[in-house]
């Protein structure tokens, strides 16, 4: 008689989640911190923004490493 | 397959990718060609297409100097990153030529090598590696902590991420679209008009959001090939860098 329940499929798009949360959070300060300076003065809105599209683009890499990993061939167990 | 089973075998990235270069090289030959000091109208476009990754990524970074010599090679990448990202929006080709690894991996390896070849011709080897693996104003027991992670995150981090930062968003950008595509042409075509089933009109949410992701990657693409210029630069900049 089988014990308990089989757990089938893959961990990778739970690593994806998992990643996403912190890289989500990152995004989130970002945007919120350029959109804070901004108020603050709006002269700097156009360097502001480019900062802001880089720090993105830095954070959101972590959440892309994450992807990634989950094409690398590991062998079945 | 394009001429499969010779040496030749294309697929249809690549196939992409070719035709791709192909008319880089051609606009930039023409575009060029025949510069006059009052601008032609063909010309004034070439010259504002060209003049704003040399203004904002390369100068702005480098400075007039530096910006000079590592021109080519940031524009090069700038310019074969667009294009190719490109490609994966225009209707009939649809996938981009970078959302394979062969593109992305060669770029970063050329920014890699330069910004090596950078610090190493400007402060020498030893030099170099001392500005990126001792940075300065810290207590010196600190280094035992601080220098490996400095060595991972400039030598084994920075290319990765440079790499899977391109591949991974077109990569998931191309899936997207692929997801709301074949979920419309399910919900109209299989659900609606072969079976009559009012529940195809979903389609009509997917394919909106197709459209809305279609601007999105537009945005994306101009996005990561900015992104992977100027992160070149920014490599190259502080690998210049003097300590101070």
């Amino acid at each position: 008689m089988a014990t308990g329940i089989d757990v089938v499929g893959q961990l990778a798009p739970l690593a994806f989640g998992l990643a996403a949360i912190g890289s989500g959070i990152g995004v989130g300060i970002i945007v919120g911190k350029t959109i804070e300076s901004v108020a603050r003065q709006p002269e700097l809105q156009g360097r502001l923004q480019t900062l802001m599209f880089l720090g993105i683009a830095l954070t959101e890499a972590l959440a892309f490493i994450a992807v990634g990993v989950a094409y690398i061939p590991f062998p079945a167990p | 397959m394009l001429f499969a089973g010779t040496p030749f075998a294309l697929n249809r990235i690549e196939l992409i990718r070719l035709v791709v270069l192909v008319l880089l090289a051609l606009w930039l030959l023409l575009g060029t060609r025949r510069l006059k000091i009052v601008p032609s109208r063909g010309q004034a476009v070439t010259e504002a297409i060209l003049g704003f990754p040399r203004q904002s990524i390369v100068i702005d970074t480098l400075g007039e100097k530096d910006g000079r010599r590592f021109m080519p090679i940031l524009m090069t990448v700038f310019f074969v990153t667009v294009a190719m990202n490109l490609t994966g929006i225009i209707p009939g080709a649809q996938i981009a030529g970078t959302s394979i690894i062969g593109i992305p991996l060669i770029e970063t390896i050329v920014l890699y090598v330069v910004f090596i070849y950078a610090g190493i011709k400007r402060h020498g080897a030893g030099g170099f590696l001392k500005n990126a693996l001792f940075p300065p104003g810290v207590p010196w027991p600190l280094y035992i902590l601080l220098t490996p992670v400095e060595f991972v995150s400039t030598f084994i981090v920075r290319p990765i991420s440079l790499t899977l930062r391109l591949l991974m968003n077109l990569v998931a950008g191309h899936m997207l679209l692929a997801l709301c595509w074949a979920a419309t042409q399910f919900f109209f075509i299989t659900l609606i008009f072969t079976n009559g089933q009012p529940l195809g009109l979903l389609g009509i949410g997917t394919f909106a959001f197709g459209v809305v992701f279609f601007a999105l990657e537009l945005f994306v693409a101009l996005l990561q090939a900015y992104v992977i210029a100027i992160l070149g630069a920014i490599y190259i900049q502080l690998a210049l860098a003097d300590e101070h």
